[in-house]
Formats: C-alpha cells, sequence, structure tokens
C-alpha cells in the first residue's frame, strides 16, 4: 500500500486537474515539472494512463451506465492494463453532493462496479481490480453547479504497483 | 394548574386552543395563531448554595435549566433584574403575588448542597403562580459535582414534562461527525457531547473518513461507517472505554449504515458487493448474519420501529430512492412514500408513530415527517442541502445536518420541532455533521 500511495502522488501532479484534484492522496508532492514530462511520455508509465488514457469516466445524475465517451476510455483503459501486467488497480466510485450520504455510498458503488464489469469484460484479469466508493465524501470540484457536479460523478481508475492477488 | 395542563394539551393537539384557555381572563393565556404558541413565562431565580462549595453551581444549574426550557420555544425565561421577590431560603412561603406582577406564570425554586467527598445535592420544586399552588413534590437528584450539568438536565426534564405531560429530552446526548478542512479533503472525527453542546470528547483522530453514527438503545455504544481499513466498513464502538472493532470484514466487499435494533444485540446495515447494495442483519452476540433483502436494487439507510418487529429503509426499486417498510426478518417490503420526488434516511420516531425522513424535490432538500403507512407528510424545513434526521429521546423533536451551498460549504447542526417551529442551530465546536440523539441517559 505504501508504494501505491508513493506512486499516486506522482500520478498526481500530472493530472490536468491536479490543480483542484485533491482525491484522497492529497495535493502533496515533490516531484519536479521535469520528471513529470519525461514520465508522461513513457507509454508504459501510470502518468501515461492518467493522461494519455485516461484514468477516469463520468456519469448522468443518479446513473451508473457507461456512455459511448466512457467506453471508449475504459477499452484504452483495458488495453493498458493488459499490456502493462506489473499494476493492479482500485477503482473509486464516486457520486456528487445533491444526494443523502448512505445513498451515495451505494451509489459510488455502482458505478465502481460498472466500470470493473466492463474491464474484466475487455479481457482485464478480475483479481486485478478491486472497487470503492466514496459516495459524496471526495468531490473533486468543489463548487455547487453542474459545471462542478459533472465532474464529480466519477469513477477513478487509481493504479498501484504489485500483481493481482 | 388548569393553565399549566392547557399548554400540554395544546402541544398534543396544536389545532385548536382549548376552549377554558379562550374563555380565561388574564395573562396565563397561552395563544396559539397560525400554530405558533406563545411560550409560557417562567423565573428561575438562582438555585440556593446551601454551603459554601455549592456556590459555584448554584447559579449556573438555574442557568442550565432556563436554557433547557427557553430552547423548547414553548417557554421563555424572565430575566432575573425583573424579579421583586428575592428567594433566600428553599423553604421560604412563596410570595406569589410578587411573581404574578411580573407574569411569571411558572415559578422553579432549587437548592444545591456539595460536599468535600465531591458529591452534590440538588433539589426543586416547581410552582404554578397563578393558581398559587406547588405543581407535584418536590424531588432531589444526587450526583457528584462533575456532573452538575446533568443535574440541572434532571431538573429541566421534570419540570418540562410536569408542564407538559410529555417525556422530557434534556439529559441526553448526541454523537455527531466533527469536520474541518476544505470540501475536497474534508477531514472527519466522530464527536460526543451533550444535547446542548457541552462536554465535547472526541471519539476517533481524523486520519479516515467516519460517517452516520448511530446509539445503542442504551447510549453506551455507538456503530458508525470508517474508512480505516482502506474500504468503508462497519464498527461498534464503546463509548466509555473509547474501544472499537470492526463488524464485517469481508474482503471484496462493503459495509455502511449499521443501525441497531431495540435490543442492542441485532445491527442491520448496508453490505455492497459487485456493485449491488442490500440489507443484512448481524447478531452481535452470535455473530450470526442473516440476509435481509435480495434485489438487484440500492437498499440502504435501514432504521428498526421501536418494537423491533419492523425496518424501514430506502430502495431505488421503484427507479427512484423511496421509503420501504419490511418485517424485521426481511421480506416483502412496502412502499409508503408517495409524494413528489425522492425520500431517503428514514428514522422511526422513539414512540412508533412517525418516520422521519430526508425528501430531494426540485433541488431542493427537506426534514420531514409521515406517519407510519406514509399519510399526513409535513415537511419541517428546506434549505440547499437537509439531511439526516435523529429523534429526540421523547419523539418532539428532530436534529439534523445542514450544508451551506458553494465551495466553501459547511456543514452544522440545526434542531426542530416536529410542528416544524423553534428551527435553531445547535452548538457544536467547528463544523458537524450526521447527529444522532441517544436516549435518555439512566
Amino acid at each position: 500500500m505504501k508504494t501505491s500511495f508513493k506512486l499516486a502522488a506522482l500520478v498526481l501532479v500530472l493530472g490536468l486537474s491536479a490543480c483542484t484534484n485533491a482525491d484522497r492522496f492529497g495535493n502533496s508532492s515533490g516531484q519536479s515539472a521535469g520528471s513529470v514530462a519525461n514520465a508522461a511520455a513513457d507509454p508504459s508509465s501510470p502518468a501515461y494512463f492518467q493522461t494519455t488514457v485516461g484514468d477516469r469516466v463520468l456519469f448522468a445524475v443518479d446513473q451508473s451506465n457507461l456512455s459511448d465517451d466512457a467506453r471508449q476510455v475504459l477499452v484504452a483503459q483495458a488495453a493498458w492494463l493488459m499490456a502493462n501486467g506489473a499494476y493492479t488497480a482500485i477503482i473509486e466510485g464516486h457520486a456528487d453532493e445533491q444526494g443523502t450520504r448512505e445513498y451515495n455510498l451505494a451509489l459510488g458503488a455502482r458505478r465502481a462496479s460498472a466500470v470493473q464489469e466492463f474491464l474484466v469484460s475487455q479481457g482485464v484479469a478480475g483479481n486485478r481490480l478491486r472497487t470503492i466508493t466514496y459516495g459524496k465524501e471526495r468531490p473533486i470540484a468543489i463548487c455547487s453547479d453542474e459545471s462542478c457536479y459533472s465532474q464529480n460523478r466519477r469513477a477513478v481508475t487509481v493504479l498501484s504497483a504489485g500483481a493481482g492477488s | 394548574m388548569r393553565n399549566l395542563a392547557s399548554l400540554c394539551l395544546m402541544m398534543l393537539a396544536l389545532m385548536a386552543l382549548p376552549l377554558s384557555a379562550q374563555e380565561r381572563d388574564g395573562p396565563l393565556r397561552i395563544t396559539i395563531t397560525e400554530g405558533v404558541i406563545e411560550p409560557l413565562p417562567f423565573a428561575t431565580p438562582s438555585f440556593i448554595a446551601e454551603n459554601a462549595a455549592a456556590r459555584e453551581f448554584a447559579r449556573d444549574i438555574a442557568q442550565v435549566i432556563a436554557d433547557d426550557l427557553a430552547g423548547t420555544g414553548l417557554f421563555r425565561q424572565i430575566p432575573p433584574e425583573a424579579f421583586i421577590s428575592k428567594v433566600s431560603s428553599f423553604d421560604a412561603p412563596v410570595q406569589y403575588a410578587d411573581w404574578k406582577a411580573i407574569n411569571a406564570q411558572a415559578l422553579i425554586t432549587g437548592a444545591v448542597s456539595a460536599g468535600s467527598d465531591g458529591r452534590m445535592t440538588v433539589k426543586f420544586r416547581v410552582f404554578d403562580v397563578f393558581a398559587q399552588t406547588q405543581l407535584g413534590e418536590g424531588l432531589q437528584f444526587g450526583g457528584s459535582t462533575a456532573s452538575w450539568r446533568r443535574m440541572a438536565h434532571k431538573v429541566a426534564d421534570a419540570v418540562y414534562s410536569r408542564i407538559t405531560g410529555e417525556g422530557g429530552y434534556f439529559d441526553s446526548r448526541v454523537v455527531f461527525v466533527n469536520e474541518t478542512g476544505p470540501k475536497n479533503a474534508r477531514k472527519k472525527r466522530l464527536a460526543i457531547m451533550d444535547y446542548d453542546g457541552a462536554n465535547v470528547q472526541y471519539l476517533t483522530d481524523d486520519t479516515s473518513i467516519v460517517l452516520a453514527p448511530r446509539f445503542s438503545p442504551t447510549g453506551d455504544r455507538v456503530l458508525y461507517t470508517s474508512y480505516e481499513s482502506g474500504f468503508p466498513r462497519i464498527y461498534a464502538l464503546n463509548v466509555a472505554t473509547v474501544t472499537r472493532r470492526v463488524l464485517d470484514d469481508q474482503p471484496g466487499t462493503m459495509t455502511f449504515a449499521p443501525r441497531f435494533g431495540p435490543d442492542g444485540q441485532a445491527v442491520v446495515f448496508s453490505l455492497s458487493s459487485g456493485g449491488n447494495t442490500d440489507l443484512y442483519k448481524l447478531n452481535l452476540a452470535s455473530g450470526a448474519r442473516q440476509r435481509l433483502t435480495s434485489a438487484p436494487s440500492i437498499e440502504t439507510a435501514p432504521s428498526f420501529s421501536p418494537d423491533g418487529n419492523r425496518i424501514v429503509f430506502e430502495s431505488d426499486r421503484s427507479g427512484s430512492q423511496q421509503l420501504y417498510i419490511m418485517p424485521s426478518g426481511g421480506g416483502e417490503g412496502q412502499r409508503i412514500s408517495f409524494g413528489n420526488g425522492r425520500y431517503g434516511t428514514p428514522v422511526w420516531s422513539p414512540r412508533g408513530d412517525l418516520i422521519a425522513f430526508t425528501k430531494q424535490y426540485q433541488g431542493r432538500f427537506h426534514i420531514g415527517v409521515m406517519r407510519t403507512d406514509g399519510s399526513e407528510e409535513r415537511l419541517l424545513t428546506s434549505s440547499f442541502l437537509d439531511e439526516g434526521p435523529t429523534w429526540s429521546p421523547n419523539g418532539r423533536v428532530i436534529m439534523f445536518s445542514r450544508e451551506s451551498q458553494g465551495s466553501g460549504g459547511v456543514s452544522t447542526l440545526y434542531s426542530v420541532d416536529i410542528t416544524g417551529r423553534n428551527l435553531k442551530r445547535v452548538t457544536t465546536p467547528g463544523a458537524a455533521s450526521d447527529p444522532a440523539w441517544s436516549p435518555l441517559l439512566q
């Protein structure tokens, strides 16, 4: 787990949305911009996965079905995961703040599971993927209108180093 | 006496003014105008310190009693500056005329004595000034000086009970989630306090997200959800020892929304597996686990009826979040919410007669109540985000979380009477969410 936290911190600074992205790993990182650019250029790097492949898909209000855009991203995620067998992933399901706390936990679980099932259907071994729900506890965008809500209704595939269990 | 009793009738009915009160002349009339009660004026002179050690508590105890009563919205404290009479001894005759002159309809007198062993005694009497009689017998409570606030709350509960005919709720505690940090990196920790915000104690640190605590039927334990394992799981915490244990720890599943049954042994909760969330019941003594629902929909936010026979919960099996009641052993649920919008977080009232809930409708959140068959729905509040009602021990007041809008949004606790009156902020140190009210303390 310690390794995955370091890795995630590295990945985090690369994200286009890193300026607002706290997720569960916080904003702290000592990585320089130079090493970031180099890392992202390597197609087998987690940075490449996050920025070029795309680590997240978005959902409509109160929905967990995958849009065509989401499926495209997940097809690419599956291909990357199959090409880079040294990584496992935790899929985080999130909801926007327009819902009650426990319902949103269940909704986030549904979203994470929808992504997991799709990745497995594309050939990723199920034992490399775990799911977790954060409900509305970890919004990435903090305003109270649709421009933020649409970013918060998401499932994020967070890589960890290490073979599946 | 008749007049104080009429307040009780009005609290129960709130619809019509009893004829006897309407016909009566004089200042003790309690007027209801469009559902608003004129609060009953009362006087609480400083309690008599019967020895030197009691001096530091005598005035504060009277003030806590006054705050409890005035906080209900049913009573109004007459400021001590207005008093004509001085109460110099607990047993001296009451000068009714002096209290009548300042329109004190109820008078509460008391005395405190404290020993060098850290023990103290608080005694009190209640008078109906206009009837010129004592209301019930005098009572006394004993305890440690450290628990002086509890003794004040017990006195206030007794006074409230005598005047309204209902059980009190002041000698109670609230467990809640203390919140710090920005909206996208909120830190949460479990905290417990007296119902009025005093004596705050933290039960967890803020390194893991904690959510939605609930008291056991005797208030000795708290169930909650924590991410301390990395995944949401349900825990039980012993309040006295502040020790906790995980209740369900199966890899590949997540558990949340735990609630005690009235026997203190049954725990009903949600378990998510493969994206599907259903309700389960766990027996704490035997460890036996029973699945209560098996639907592809979301089933969560359960709450036992006070007799333990039924469970109200929320489900989106109809396509949107609605409330259902099923037998506590599981089985077919019967939908009870049929109004416009979405309904969640149902909580059965301790009296058994009402279900409190959160309703979402047209972009607003409301706290409301309905009868257990879904009839007589009434919305008590409205805001950008109200959620998570919890009942006072006597079933008259509901506390809930209210979060403000926008990037600087902050959650605070509010309470409201089940009539919809007396909406007010609950004192907490910093931001707070997910309150759960204890039963009356033992």
